[in-house]
This record gives structure tokens, C-alpha cells and sequence, in this order.
């Protein structure tokens, strides 16, 4: 092994992939569209670029940041027992932790179902847009990559759906639970959420925000 | 599928330390080893993280000591006519099944007991098996990190639940249901095992295991 550290310490370190996970490293090979380049130690995806995977992020993006206000302010559940009845915003559901320190836990839940989720789309589309229209990139587009990465295990969307389900399951018997609008417009909202995630290739963005294309 | 070759050395995987290259652990661009900061994202420039394994298990305990609590203490209030029922995790899933809602006690059971529990064992026995010789290949330890990172999250489930139950069931005199201090404390137990995870290097896994092949001696190496 140490044979190759000297004979190839020359190394071009543009030609050259480092896998993030188990360190090794291999030339790099760019893939065609649709193609993966997967580490062959630890086989975690290195490079998955897709035809015009910008602007189907960007449009997803989009629809996400209309679906995440919309989810938030329209009513999202409705009880109804004996003549009481009572509609619930996701905001109204974020913030039901009131009082002393529990506050704190409302804003965390806020966070977690509406503002990460909604800062996460702004980031992409202020990172994404000019690269994907051939300009330079935006200023501080790549702080602003970083911390979109960042929020990416805290935006938590598609776990509070599920916890939908359940809290349905357990109220079912006691009282009669209706849908609002916010609940479908949040339902297709995790599902493009997701797609979203499985479009983004984070080495290729990396890759053209430190070579932007001059038009 | 693509994979991807260093040429000149077909069969053998070289690690990027011995190569005399740090990788970026943010942005993955690699750089000559020594450089202090990634010039492309600005992040510091770390081959192993030897601060790594004790802020894994500095958080790893902040999240058992918060798991406790979050087990005693009562995470929901449910006030109905003439009652107040307060129920822990468990208490509650227990209930559930006994109204026979199995699938639901379940999924309680297993995203607030089974997942957190489960997580407490892997993320220890990760961090001791970088230090020791471990039986379990490499594959399989660097596969179970990767379930550790995706389920983690899921654990939060359970506070959205009470989250969702406490603010529609609000039905004045008739039933309503509020959140008890456990909620605060698995929150808290959530987080803490998420950034425990998030702080285990993910290499050292596989330094050890070249380190066995060449020298024999694992674990001296992980401090420098």
C-alpha cells in the first residue's frame, strides 16, 4: 500500500472520488443519465445524475412551497362528538404543546413539520435556479446548499403523516374525524417530498457550483 | 450500473488516507491530506474525526438519561365526563390493544420502544467495535449505521401523535386530551439519539478492519 502512495502522489485530485462513507477512493467516471456509480466497498451511491433532474426538482419544489402554505393554514382535521365540534390547523396541531416549558417543544414541532420542510424547498430553489438556467451561481448558493443539507434529516413531513394515521386510529371510536383540505394537499405533499430526495444528486451539485457554466 | 476504479491497483481498495488525500465529509471533494479547510464549502478538513467516538457517546448518554423519564412520567392526559386517565407509552399501547387496536399498539410499541431501544444497542455497538476486533463484517456494521441513521427519526412519531391528539380533541366538558411531561423528555431522548448518530465517522468502521489485515492491532490508530 505504501508503494502506491508514492508512485501516485502526483494524483490529480479532479480526476479522483472519495467515497463520503467508508473513505475509499476511485477514479472518477462520470455516469450516463440514469446510471449510478456505487462504491464497490461499501456500495453506497456516489454519483446519480438524471436527464433534466434540475428542472423536475425545481418544479417539484415549487409545487411543495404552494402545497406547505396551503397545508398550514387551511383546516386539517375536524372532530365532531354529541354537537361539539372542533377543526384543527397543523399549526394548531405544532403548537398544542402550550404552557411552561413545553413551549419549547411547540416550537420544536413547528420546526420540524412546517419551517424545515418549507426552508428546505426555499434553499433548493435559490441554489437550483440559476444552475439550472446556465447562469453563474447565486450569492452564497453554496452556504445556502450546506445548510439545506443539513436540515435534510430534521424535516420531518412524512413521519408526522404517519403519526396522522395513528392519532385517527385512536380518536376513530370515540368521535367522528373528517378530513379537511389541508389533509389531502399535506398527503401529496410527502409523497413529493420524497421524490424530491430521491432526485437530488448531491455530487453534481456540488460539481456545478464549483465548475458554474458561462453563457 | 457503474463502478467506479482506481486504475493500476483493479482488486484492491485503497483508502483515501493512505493515499495522502482527506476527503471533504460535507461535500466529499478531495483534497491533499493536511489541508485545514475545504476551499469549496468551507467546512474543516478532518481525515478521521478523533472527537468522533466521545461526542457519539457524549450524546448517546444525554439520550438514555432522557429515555427514563420518558418511560415514567405520563405522556398523555385524557379528561372524558366524569375521568381522568393518565397513561405513560406503554400503559397506552397496552390499552390500545385491549380495545383491540393490535396493529396500532404495535406500531406504538415499536416506534417508541423497539426503535429506541434497538437504537441505544446499535450506536453503542458501533462505537465499541471500532475500538475492538468485532466478529461482524464490515458490511454488515456499516449496513446496520445506515439503519440507525434512516429509522432514528421515525421514533419522533409518537410526539406528533399526542401533538395531533391533544390539539383535536378539545371538546370542552365532553373529552379532552393533553399532553403529559414524557413528550418533553422522548423529544429530547429522539434528538439526542439522532445526533448521536450523526457524530459517529462512519470510517473508522472500515479503518479498523484494514488496520487488522496489515499490523494486526486495531484501535491504536483511531486516536491520531
Amino acid at each position: 500500500m505504501k508503494d502506491s502512495v508514492t508512485t501516485d502522489s502526483q494524483l490529480d485530485l479532479d480526476k479522483v472520488i472519495v467515497c463520503p462513507q467508508c473513505d475509499a477512493v476511485f477514479q472518477l467516471v462520470r455516469p450516463q443519465h440514469g446510471e449510478r456509480a456505487k462504491c464497490q466497498r461499501c456500495h453506497k451511491v456516489l454519483i446519480a445524475p438524471r436527464r433534466n433532474a434540475g428542472l423536475h426538482i425545481i418544479a417539484v419544489a415549487l409545487s411543495v412551497l404552494f402545497l406547505i402554505i396551503g397545508a398550514a393554514i387551511f383546516p386539517f382535521l375536524t372532530i365532531d362528538a354529541a354537537g361539539s365540534k372542533n377543526a384543527v390547523s397543523i399549526l394548531d396541531a405544532a403548537l398544542a404543546f402550550s404552557g411552561g416549558p413545553m413551549i419549547i417543544l411547540s416550537l420544536a414541532t413547528a420546526a420540524l413539520i412546517i419551517l424545515f420542510p418549507l426552508f428546505r424547498v426555499l434553499l433548493t430553489l435559490y441554489v437550483l435556479v440559476p444552475v439550472v438556467l446556465d447562469r453563474p451561481p447565486a450569492r452564497h448558493a453554496i452556504r445556502a446548499f450546506r445548510l439545506s443539507e443539513a436540515m435534510r434529516p430534521w424535516s420531518m413531513a412524512e413521519i408526522f403523516a404517519i403519526g396522522c394515521a395513528v392519532a385517527l386510529v385512536k380518536v376513530a371510536d370515540l368521535a367522528h374525524v373528517g378530513f379537511g383540505p389541508a389533509f389531502w394537499m399535506f398527503g401529496i405533499l410527502v409523497v413529493l417530498v420524497i421524490a424530491q430526495d430521491s432526485f437530488m444528486c448531491k455530487w453534481s451539485v456540488w460539481n456545478s457550483l464549483e465548475h458554474p457554466k458561462r453563457s | 450500473m457503474v463502478c467506479m476504479e482506481l486504475s493500476g491497483t483493479p482488486k484492491k481498495i485503497v483508502s483515501a488516507r493512505d493515499l495522502g488525500i482527506v476527503a471533504c465529509s460535507r461535500c466529499s471533494k478531495a483534497w491533499p491530506l493536511g489541508t485545514q479547510t475545504c476551499a469549496r464549502c468551507g467546512h474543516a478538513l478532518v481525515s478521521r474525526d478523533p472527537m468522533s467516538l466521545q461526542r457519539v457517546w457524549a450524546y448517546w448518554v444525554m439520550g438514555l438519561i432522557c429515555y427514563v423519564p420518558a418511560n415514567l412520567f405520563p405522556m398523555l392526559q385524557t379528561r372524558t365526563l366524569f375521568q381522568v386517565d393518565e397513561s405513560t407509552i406503554i400503559g397506552g399501547a397496552v390499552e390500545l390493544a385491549h380495545h383491540g387496536n393490535l396493529g396500532i399498539a404495535a406500531i406504538i410499541i415499536f416506534a417508541s420502544v423497539v426503535i429506541p431501544l434497538g437504537k441505544f444497542w446499535a450506536v453503542a455497538f458501533l462505537a465499541l467495535s471500532v475500538k475492538n476486533r468485532s466478529m461482524v463484517s464490515k458490511n454488515m456494521r456499516q449496513f446496520l449505521y445506515e439503519v440507525v441513521e434512516y429509522i432514528g427519526r421515525w421514533s419522533m412519531i409518537d410526539i406528533f401523535v399526542v401533538a395531533i391528539l391533544s390539539s383535536l380533541v378539545q371538546l370542552k366538558a365532553l373529552a379532552a386530551i393533553n399532553p403529559g411531561t414524557a413528550a418533553m423528555f422522548f423529544a429530547l431522548s429522539v434528538i439526542f439519539t439522532m445526533l448521536s448518530a450523526q457524530a459517529f465517522d462512519s470510517r473508522l468502521i472500515w479503518d479498523v478492519q484494514a488496520k487488522d489485515k496489515s499490523a494486526g492491532d486495531g484501535g491504536a490508530e483511531i486516536n491520531e
